[in-house]
């Protein structure tokens, strides 16, 4: 029983970063009390293990090194219940979320799981070196916990649309049927009825890629997809099943790498719409760095 | 299941029988009215798009 009060710190603080972390994914996970008990769990499970490695060690049982290997394959199981589920739901949206965008996304989740061992571990070290009083050791415990998810939080997040692109609002026109925003040509809009509507209620945007990087990243189809999923799930989209010519589409011009975006949404509201496309998260599977190879950086 | 291809096009509205032909269901209007009512129950009921080919002839085309 003698490190009965590390074990506790650890794990509650590894717990205490799940449950930071489970409270900012509101767009990523749709289900509160189901998901949140399968991922609080798996967290517990990570941030036992993770606090009862300092002991451990101390007691030169280094084969507890090999307990890490069998949590770390549960997790990479983790990843891949995150992907099947959003899978098999993304039939049922209206727009897609597209097939980057889940693999980001269960990444994420198993990435968590990780980011709650570093900090129970971090806490059980404290914790075995304040052993002199039991204050200080709460205190320290508390201190190192706030500090090691605030840090592996700010790390773990990515860049946003914002980041790496300016956004300006364009208006939707048509060249005959075909609709156009900012001179880059979508689709084409047969019903006079529907392009009345694009005309009246429709929101166009332009997504100007900062630099060479952000082109690159911003080319990516996935990243393209997770646009056009993000914002009408923000800001709602004007469509029913079977009405293809409402699909909220993003576009790239080849010639400058910028895409633009036409959507009917379903609350007409420009700041809202900006903010929207702004607050989309860069895929990680979408990051192209062209500008950090010999190549790249002759092109400037 | 779903068997239906990907960018096929189920149907043709038109308003000139001379400029479509072919193996595709054609349908045809006497009027612009005409046409865009026949497109819009053909594509709700097919959940596909319309889309117009600019001389008073529409297809209905499932992405």
């Amino acid at each position: 029983m003698e490190y009965i009060t590390t074990i506790i710190l650890g794990t509650t603080a590894g717990l205490c970063a799940r449950v930071y972390m489970l409270r900012r994914d509101y767009r990523q996970y749709p289900s509160y009390p189901q998901g949140w008990a399968i991922h609080l769990f798996i967290g517990f499970i990570g941030a036992a293990l993770g606090s009862v490695l300092v002991p451990s060690f101390i007691e030169k049982e280094f084969s507890a090194v090999s307990f890490l290997l069998l949590a770390a394959s549960q997790f990479r199981e983790v990843r891949s219940i995150e992907r099947e589920t959003l899978s098999n739901m993304e039939s049922n949206e209206l727009v897609q979320r597209g097939n980057s965008y889940i693999e980001g996304i269960a990444r994420v989740f198993e990435a968590r799981n990780y980011l709650a061992i570093w900090t129970a571990m971090a806490v059980a070290i404290v914790s075995e070196l304040l052993k002199f009083s039991l204050g200080w050791r709460i205190l320290g415990s508390a201190v190192v916990a706030l500090v090691v998810i605030l840090l592996l939080s700010r790390a773990m997040r990515g860049q946003c649309i914002r980041d790496i692109a300016h956004i300006e609002v364009k208006k939707i026109e048509f060249d005959g049927p075909i609709l156009v925003v900012d001179g880059v040509s979508m689709m084409n809009v047969g019903l006079e009825a529907a392009r009345k509507r694009y005309v009246e209620c429709g929101l166009g945007a332009a997504i100007i890629p900062k630099d060479a990087n952000a082109k690159a990243t911003l080319a990516n189809i996935g990243q393209m997809q997770a646009i056009a999923h993000d914002v009408s799930s923000m800001i709602g989209v004007y469509m029913d099943v079977g009405e293809q010519e409402y699909t909220p589409l993003v576009r790239r011009d080849p010639d400058s790498g910028k895409l633009v975006l036409s959507i009917i949404p379903a609350h007409n509201d420009k700041k809202a719409f900006v903010e929207a496309i702004a607050r989309v998260p860069v895929l990680e599977g979408a990051i192209r760095k062209p500008l950090q190879s010999k190549a790249g950086q002759m092109l400037k | 299941m779903k068997t239906t291809q990907a960018h096929t096009i189920l149907a043709i509205i038109t308003t000139d029988k001379e400029k479509v032909g072919g193996g595709i269901p054609i349908f045809y209007a006497n009027s612009f009215e005409e046409l865009e009512r026949k497109a819009l129950y053909l594509a709700r009921i097919l959940m596909a798009a319309i889309h117009s080919m600019g001389d008073g002839t529409y297809i209905i085309v499932k992405h």
